[in-house]
């Protein structure tokens, strides 16, 4: 195979066990993502649609299982409940209006 | 009509169907840098070997103005020819007809020469260019498609099955070349995926070129879909042809042994390319072509998951399969993708007589949430599991390092590895000197007036008392400390003695592999 790609010279040092290994990464090892623990208090959008219906207001008081928005994605409508309990701190969207994937759409505390 | 007559009018009727979709998709073909169905067939099988069947067959479809169509051969090429002058059944979709698109009797076609090659025992070469099922056959391209998985799956471990990706192969036809053995794709050319850029942008409005999102490099670096990466379409072809020399015609036989040679010495010496410091790098190729015949090493899924190596060689003219922790990428670590690579090869070189060489340097598997969250269990477990179901000839060397699971793992003594040889700079332990030293002696060391040299103290103890090949010599679970200069001849007359080796599994339906 003509592919030996250019040796990138990435010699970096992988600790295993208390061990230091010096040793080159892969492509994927370099594109990973760091872990972000799920904050439920952040209500992002999981799919690009429109806001349908918004059901709370700033200061409403829910509880876990309440719905707070409708979004419609893919010809579906997706309610989207609150999966703890808390108070609606800010809304970032109105009905009609159209999000993108992974936008944040409501904060609770 | 004369015989001469006759035979006129059956050269005309070829010729028709011969020129698949015509001059101008040719010509439109070919401005892509691709090459027809018929002449890639002709590239890849030893020349004037190929006999093709079918040719006139004609599709069956009926709606949609279909039956005024005529589509030669029905935009697949089937046949039978030799490569290596060895048997091969073959098939190659036509883009020029219709877009290679998979109708009724298309499929018919293909199952056809399948079940050829199943009923004759000879490997099964597919040539994927299609544009996906013939939508105005409806239900009967679906249906054509599962004919095809399911026979890949029958034939799965009985005759090898080659898939060479040299065009479009989306949707559901994704998943013949899933189904086989390995997969062949070409820079610019094959393009792989379930479904394309414009249902991803209009679904979540995500932008991707064909090319990023399954192109050959993608399926050949990140996904794991493809074995082989080409630069041109003769370059592939030349790969086939290599591979098919180190792989037997099915699963009753042996590959056809080549002439003893010795390895380059002179290029692969040990004592120059191999740091015993087992924390230092190195590349474990140039063991592996230390070892082999001619140093001759033909590498699977090199741009795959680096960070284990596998491949076929020779030993004494007899084709192996080598299985080598890489210290060079990642120091060696199993995780995710090394294992489901290391799992699919080994099982390959078992369906298929091959004995396997493993050699082992690794500090154990790759801490991560990424790897934890993607199912390191589940993954990991695989290389136990076709370790342990193999029952080819098994021969395992350790190297450096063999830590903690990742020593199980690599066909350790106790999965059944035939022989285990360990070379003087073997460390066989529950983990490295430095992190044991840190656990067992916690207490010694916070308590000394100086922990850092206390530490440093219990570190060299412990790497004098464990950290080599011979507390596992001790147990037997080392069958010999050998030099590194003699471990070509160990496994030479390892493999010889192997060559009546019968093992038998427990009877049963089939196990239930961590899929």
């Amino acid at each position: 195979m003509k592919n030996q790609r250019k040796e990138n010279n990435e010699l970096f040092s992988l600790t295993i066990l208390g061990e230091d290994y010096t040793t080159l990464p892969t492509k994927k090892y370099k594109n990973r993502k760091p872990y972000t623990p799920v904050d439920h208090k952040k209500i992002y959008s999981f799919i690009p649609g429109t806001i349908k219906e918004v059901f709370v207001i700033p200061g409403d008081g829910i509880k876990a299982g309440d719905k707070m928005l409708s979004l419609e994605a893919m010809k579906m409508d997706n309610e989207i409940v609150s999966v703890i309990d808390g108070n609606v701190k800010a809304i970032y969207v109105k009905p009609g209006q159209m999000v993108t994937k992974n936008e944040l759409l409501m904060e609770l505390d | 009509m004369t015989l001469r007559q006759k035979t006129l009018e059956l050269k005309r009727k070829m010729q028709g169907a011969l020129q698949g979709g015509g001059e101008k998709a040719i010509e439109k073909q070919k401005a892509t840098g691709k090459m027809t169905a018929r002449e890639r067939i002709l590239a890849v099988i030893d020349s004037g070997s190929f006999h093709e069947y079918d040719l006139f067959v004609e599709h069956a479809g009926k709606d949609f103005d279909m039956d005024k169509k005529y589509l030669p051969g029905d935009g697949v090429v089937t046949g039978t020819g030799t490569i290596n002058g060895y048997p091969v059944c073959i098939y190659a979709q036509d883009f020029t007809v219709a877009g290679g698109s998979l109708g009724f009797m298309h499929a018919k076609k293909i199952t056809k020469i399948m079940d050829h090659a199943m009923k004759l025992k000879v490997p099964l070469i597919g040539i994927n260019d299609s544009g996906g099922a013939r939508i105005q056959e409806g239900v009967n391209s679906l249906a054509g498609y599962g004919e095809i998985f399911f026979r890949n799956t029958l034939a799965s471990g009985v005759i090898p099955q080659i898939s060479v990706i040299l065009g479009p192969c989306a949707g559901g036809a994704v998943y013949s070349p899933a189904l086989t053995d390995f997969v062949f794709v070409v820079d610019k050319i094959s393009k792989m995926f379930i479904t394309g850029p414009e249902v991803i942008k209009t679904v979540l409005g995500e932008d991707i070129s064909m090319e990023d999102l399954g192109g050959a490099l993608v399926h050949s670096e990140i996904t794991g879909n493809a074995h082989f990466f080409a630069e041109s379409e003769h370059e592939c072809f030349e790969q086939i042809k290599k591979l098919m020399s180190f792989i037997p015609w099915n699963n009753t036989k042996k590959a056809e042994p080549f002439p003893i040679k010795n390895p380059k010495n002179k290029v692969y010496k040990i004592s120059d390319i191999f740091p015993t410091d087992s924390k230092k790098p190195y590349d474990v190729r140039h063991i592996i072509k230390a070892i082999c015949d001619d140093s001759d090493f033909f590498e699977v899924q090199e741009l795959f998951a680096a960070n284990i190596i596998i491949g076929f060689a020779r030993m004494n003219g007899q084709s192996v399969g080598f299985v080598a922790n890489q210290p060079k990428v990642l120091a060696g670590v199993l995780d995710v993708d090394s294992s489901d690579k290391a799992a699919r090869f080994i099982r390959f070189c078992d369906a298929f007589n091959i004995p396997l060489i493993t050699l082992v340097d690794l500090p154990g598997y790759l801490p991560g949430i990424d790897q934890e969250h993607a199912g390191v269990i589940r993954h990991g477990a695989k290389v136990l599991y076709a370790y342990s179901e193999a029952t080819v000839p098994k021969i395992t060397v350790i190297l450096r390092k063999a830590y903690g699971g990742g020593y199980i793992a690599m066909c350790s003594n106790h999965l059944r590895a035939d022989f285990v040889l360990a070379w003087p700079t073997a460390e066989i332990a529950v983990m490295g000197p430095e992190g044991a030293a840190n656990i067992i002696f916690r207490n010694e060391i916070q308590n000394s007036p100086n922990p850092e040299e206390a530490r440093k103290k219990k570190i060299e103890e412990y790497k004098e008392k464990f950290a080599n090949p011979y507390v596992a010599a001790a147990y037997g679970y080392v069958d010999a400390v050998i030099e590194p200069l003699k471990t070509r001849e160990f496994i030479l007359h390892a493999i010889e003695i192997s060559a009546q080796k019968k093992e038998d599994r427990p009877l049963k339906k089939h196990g239930i592999p961590p899929f």
